[in-house]
């Protein structure tokens, strides 16, 4: 605990929301979590779930949304004692890339095309450190280089962005992330433009300089496989609110929520016997304008019928299943345990 | 890089000849079409049949089009005499031709026409760059604000109205009425605070019209770079707005911008017809437009070279740019 006993990272009924001519996008719709400094957080879901808004949210980048209008924000986002809803964009703007930073899913479009690598580490790490020297941050972007396994990190750090494969874009990009010590580091699907072997060379990296700096850190994914190794705990998200959260080790073993199975019988799997076909999870994603009543997942959940018209008109909220393992689902736990242990359980 | 800027001017070489041998063969053709005689041109309504063979053998005009291709040419490089007999017409090299008609050699009357170009070109060109590109990234950055709303409408107007318009409205106002340009030429040599005054109200209109498109070009090209992935990168390394927005995004939305501004200063030094005509400046579009009017052969064919010569050089230019703006491109 630090500071104000609040957990280092903190986020209370976080809602973001963008006017748009059709009407209110409730991207993120009422979301609370907390993470500890050296612990990660897995947030999964499918797009449009309101993940990489939160993860923006958080780095006070949702301002600049692009071609969304200003997004209406409320709620309390504590880093280390202080609010960052509350805080104003200059504030935030100082934090960012000191306090927190962020890798993003396609490194080759992350990074700027017409400056070297080394340039885009250096002035990351200038703009935190003015007094600094170009020579010494020069001497820094190289030894960032060479801690995130580049190798020749004194010559590769003159090159440009296409002079670098995907996998070691990725990891300048985790460089130039980790320039300033960050204390909280978001990779939104750090993974998910690469190939599969340097997929898990890159979480591998990721783990093990979380271990050396002891950083807070959340990873992106609609991949519950990227999780399971990297996260200690998951949080899974659809239609802009939490479904289910719980320790990583608790909920692949017995999830509760029937999205949640749904991720899990979507997700191929090479340790089990050959599958005919992946079970995807039916329909599309909510919208966000018009969310469906009550529980949002209810037009695409196949036991919707079995809370006797609750799911259509209530809208459930995260409860404790075992400990520490909340989901927000109307079937009753005997139930969700029943359906889970006789019908899902056998196809994963 | 040196290998290939070689290379590229070996190629403008090459299309320089290609553009006159294609000019040459359409002078050469096109009387030959229409049964007129381009000696006939020369000599006076009244003149008798030897006066007529005397003019053709003097301009070469008996000799085959390879031949007199070949003549052309070889003027370029080591000047030229139109030769007949007794009459000798010396054009000194750089030759690029003889106008028989207002008796002058066309490379010195070209080159004393450039510098009006040149004068409208550069001044022009540095205005609406600056006011284009600016207008257009403060209406980016405040889109759907009213600035942008004016901005975008006085840009539409821009691209709209005739320059002889714009610049006919301009000469009534601000020079006839109000007396604060003049409305004539002078040249730098003789008196730069004139020459400054005269080309006041000709580089304001050119640049308006230009402006307008530039404005409208920057203003898409940075709404688009804003949304681009490496901006949210800059801005996720806490960079202040200003170096988000004047480096890192600038540096992607000139580029475009640079493409065409090399074919519109190429263009506009080849020639001007309708600014020179409204402002009654005396440069290459001037001399295009009476040269036609009088069919004076050589002094088109020379201008079209020199029109094609800068939108070629300008092309190279931009080419060569190109590659220093952006590491991508490998010149080879």
């Amino acid at each position: 605990m630090s500071i104000n006993d609040k957990p280092f990272l903190s986020v209370r009924d976080l809602k973001v929301h963008f006017p748009t001519d059709d009407g209110l996008v409730k991207s993120v719709n009422g979301l609370s979590f907390d993470l500890e400094k050296g612990k990660t957080l897995g947030i999964v879901g499918e797009s449009g779930s309101g993940k990489s808004v939160t993860s923006l949210s958080i780095m006070g980048l949702h301002r600049a949304g692009g071609k969304r209008g200003a997004p209406q924000i409320s709620g309390e986002i504590w880093l280390d004692g202080e609010d960052l809803v509350a805080a104003g964009p200059d504030r935030v703007r100082k934090l960012r890339g000191q306090k927190m930073a962020m890798i993003f899913q396609d490194p080759l479009t992350a990074m700027h095309p017409y400056y070297t690598v080394g340039a885009q580490i250096v002035e990351g790490y200038r703009a935190h450190h003015p007094g600094v020297s170009k020579r010494e941050a020069r001497k820094r972007a190289i030894e960032m280089l060479d801690r995130v396994g580049i190798p020749q990190p004194d010559k590769r750090v003159d090159n440009y962005p296409h002079e670098f494969s995907g996998g070691m874009r990725q990891r300048a990009m985790i460089a130039m992330a980790l320039v300033n010590d960050p204390s909280l580091l978001i990779a939104d699907e750090p993974t998910t433009a690469l190939d599969v072997t340097v997929q898990a060379q890159i979480l591998d990296l990721i783990r093990d300089l979380q271990k050396e700096f002891g950083s807070a850190v959340i990873i992106i994914t609609h991949d519950l496989g990227v999780v399971a190794e990297l996260a200690d705990d998951i949080l899974v998200m659809y239609g802009g609110k939490p479904v289910e959260r719980g320790p990583a080790a608790t909920l692949f073993e017995s999830p509760e929520h029937p999205y949640t199975w749904g991720l899990l019988g979507s997700m191929p799997r090479l340790d089990r016997e050959l599958q005919d076909r992946l079970t995807p999870v039916k329909g599309t994603p909510p919208s966000l304008i018009n969310v469906p009543s009550g529980c949002a997942f209810h037009p695409r959940c196949p036991y919707a019928e079995l809370t006797g018209g609750r799911s259509t008109t209530e809208v459930p909220v995260l409860a404790e299943a075992a400990p520490q393992h909340h989901a927000a689902c109307h079937l009753p736990i005997a139930e969700r345990h029943r359906i889970f242990a006789d019908e899902i359980a056998p196809r994963l | 890089m040196l290998v290939y800027v070689f290379r590229r001017l070996v190629n403008v070489v090459f299309m320089l000849l290609v553009v006159a041998a294609v000019t040459f063969g359409i002078f050469f053709m096109v009387p030959k079409l229409t049964g007129s005689d381009p000696a006939l041109l020369y000599v006076g309504k009244i003149a008798d049949k030897a006066a007529v063979e005397g003019i053709r053998h003097k301009m070469g005009l008996d000799k085959s089009i390879i031949e007199q291709f070949w003549l052309f040419l070889k003027g370029i490089f080591v000047g030229r005499d139109f030769n007949a007999g007794v009459d000798v017409t010396h054009c000194s090299a750089p030759c690029l031709g003889y106008s028989f008609k207002t008796e002058r050699e066309v490379w010195p009357l070209l080159l004393d026409r450039v510098g009006v170009d040149f004068s409208l070109a550069v001044g022009a060109s540095i205005l609406w760059v600056v006011l284009g590109t600016g207008t257009g990234v403060v209406s980016a950055l405040r889109r759907g604000t009213l600035l942008d709303r004016i901005t975008m409408t006085g840009a539409l107007a821009g691209v709209s109205l005739p320059m002889y318009f714009t610049g006919l409205v301009a000469l009534a106002v601000f020079a006839n009425n109000l007396g604060w340009f003049p409305n004539n030429y002078t040249d730098f040599a003789d008196d730069p605070l004139l020459w400054f005054e005269g080309l006041v109200l000709p580089w304001i209109t050119l640049a308006f019209l230009f402006a307008a498109t530039y404005a409208r070009l920057s203003r898409a090209t940075l709404l688009d770079v804003l949304g681009e992935d490496y901006i949210r990168t800059a801005r996720a390394k806490g960079l202040a707005e200003p170096v988000v927005i004047g480096k890192h995004a600038m540096r992607s939305t000139l580029t475009p911008i640079l493409t065409i501004f090399g074919m519109d200063l190429g263009g506009l030094l080849g020639g001007a017809v309708l600014t020179e005509k409204t402002f009654n400046l005396r440069g290459l579009g001037y001399e295009a437009v009476t040269s036609i009017a009088s069919s004076d052969l050589p002094v088109i064919m020379g201008v079209t070279l020199f029109a094609a010569f800068f939108i070629i050089m300008a092309n190279l230019l931009v080419d060569m740019l190109y590659a220093v703006v952006d590491p991508r491109v490998r010149l080879g």
